[in-house]
């Protein structure tokens, strides 16, 4: 099934890899993407090497990606993803899935945005990454920008479009020694928007 | 020699010529080859002679690609070049539509240009519905999509978009989908001979871009069009069409026609392929890209598939129709 996912998304996208700053390698990592479309979770998996896909768990949402027993399935029997909820509720960390994944070695995909965003540009990032880099300073940053996607299957459609597709990894950020908060967000979006024009 | 290939039958007259293409290929990778290990100074002839090398490696690339996808196509027979010649179809659409803007309004009617159109374009040329195949696209599509565009109830820049749809449509689905239908194509004392008719189309019609190409570095006119293409000349279009049209001439034998019906043949098709070269050009330069393919460079740094086959798309349905008016097939 993974396999067939596979050659349908790249019969459909390409699902190219382009990578600039840096080499697809198995060291642990968090792959942060803008996000504009359900399907940039598909992709950014599509366009990873077969060896990082393993190792390699992408963020999904947990009431849309568990909404139906095939979306439930796909996610976690192929993707093995993590889901969050994005409700917040005042007792539980929204991270802290996300916190076991990382203790036990796994590189994640994140999309700091946390919804999807519908205009040229990627919204304000949340506070998300700021503190999984702290709390894991040992794991690799890697920007990835996203192109194209929502052109595939715009919101409310069922039938997906063939338009080629690409997603290129920049260089690595890291967190700066007592970095602000904001200061380190703000230079993450930046390093993503930029790959745009890569 | 030629009594001994003249008493083959078709499939292995066919074989032979490949087995001729192939082996051409392989001489000029050869010599390619060679030349690439030759020490080159290093001035500006060097520099000079190494460019030329890594244009004629491109061009000998793309050769190889073609001569293999027809070779498939050959071996698999009809069912599988109309299939293999589909899927050619499809990838040079998705490069198309790649860099041609749409809006959200635009959605159904790429899923209908994808998933409907192309594949009935390609099951009439595969059920040999010449009749219908031939005006399916330009009456009854042409006035659908506008319909389906419509319906999605987003004015802004219509006209803009439903053209390059149907430009799209027009060239990658329709103009594609005659190679096939030229493989198919029933001449009297002729069957399953077509694929040297395919053989014909393409061998003239590179040849025309090839020699047009060289003719125009070599005498370096003023370009005709510069802001469009800052190699096009009438001169060398000239002088790549008559050649071209001369070696039509002379490979006659393998075509249903007589030497002269073959030149004016190859004439047309040539005429048609290399203008529709230059147009696929203006598009480009449009869309402000030097190659079809995924943005920028593409990681092989080769262009797309839709650079190799545009010229193919332009000529083959003249081609097609002008053999078909003229024997009356």
């Amino acid at each position: 099934m993974g396999f067939f996912l596979l050659g349908l998304i790249r019969l459909l996208t390409g699902a190219q890899a382009r990578w600039y700053g840096c080499p697809p390698k198995a060291e642990q990592r968090i792959y942060f993407a803008n996000h504009q479309s359900h399907a940039d979770l598909l992709l950014i998996w599509a366009a990873l090497p077969q060896v990082l896909r393993t190792l390699t768990r992408p963020i999904a949402a947990r009431d849309y990606w568990t909404r139906t027993p095939f979306r439930s399935w796909i996610t976690s029997a192929v993707f093995n993803a993590i889901y969050v909820s994005r409700e917040r509720t005042a007792d539980q960390d929204p991270l802290e899935p996300l916190v076991d994944a990382l203790e036990r070695g796994d590189s994640i995909i994140l999309f700091p945005e946390g919804t999807r965003g519908h205009a040229e540009e990627p919204q304000e990032f949340k506070a998300g990454l700021y503190n999984l880099a702290q709390k894991f300073p040992h794991v690799v940053l890697v920007p990835a920008w996203i192109n194209n996607v929502q052109r595939v299957m715009p919101k409310g459609e069922v039938v997906p479009v063939p338009v080629l597709c690409s997603v290129t990894f920049g260089a690595p950020v890291a967190l700066g020694d007592g970095e602000p908060r904001k200061d380190f967000l703000v230079r993450a979006r930046q390093a993503v928007v930029a790959l745009r024009e890569v | 020699m030629n009594q001994y290939l003249r008493n083959l039958n078709a499939s292995d007259q066919v074989g032979a010529m490949f087995l001729f293409v192939f082996g051409c290929l392989f001489v000029a990778s050869v010599v390619l080859l060679m030349l690439s290990l030759r020490e080159q100074a290093e001035d500006a002839t060097g520099e000079m002679r190494r460019q030329t090398l890594v244009h004629a490696n491109t061009l000998l690339r793309s050769s190889w690609f073609m001569v293999i996808v027809f070779w498939i196509g050959w071996l698999s027979g009809d069912l599988g070049a109309t299939i293999l010649f589909a899927l050619v179809s499809f990838f040079a659409l998705r490069e198309f539509m790649t860099l041609s803007p749409t809006r959200r309004g635009d959605h159904r009617s790429l899923v209908l240009a994808f998933f409907v159109i192309l594949p009935l374009q390609y099951t009439l040329v595969g059920t040999r519905h010449f009749d219908l195949f031939t005006v399916f696209i330009p009456v009854y599509v042409f006035l659908a999509i506008p319909v389906v565009s419509a319906l999605a109830n987003d004015p802004q820049r219509f006209l803009e978009r439903n053209a390059k749809l149907q430009w799209g449509i027009m060239v990658c689905i329709y103009g594609m989908s005659h190679v096939p239908a030229l493989l198919l194509l029933d001449f009297p004392n002729y069957r399953d001979r077509g694929a040297f008719l395919v053989f014909f189309l393409v061998i003239v019609v590179q040849t025309c871009m090839l020699v047009q190409h060289m003719a125009a570095r070599r005498l370096r006119r003023a370009p005709t069009a510069p802001a469009i293409s800052s190699s096009f000349n009438w001169l060398s279009w000239c002088i790549g069409v008559g050649v071209a049209a001369l070696l039509g001439g002379l490979l006659a034998g393998i075509t249903p026609f007589k030497p002269g019906q073959a030149l004016a043949m190859a004439l047309v098709a040539c005429a048609a392929g290399s203008l529709g070269h230059l147009v696929m050009k203006a598009i480009k330069r449009d869309r402000g890209i030097p190659n079809w393919g995924s943005q920028g460079e593409g990681v092989t740094g080769a262009g797309g598939l839709l650079d190799r086959v545009d010229a193919l798309c332009f000529a083959a349905p003249v081609f097609f129709h002008s053999v078909r008016w003229y024997f009356d097939l």
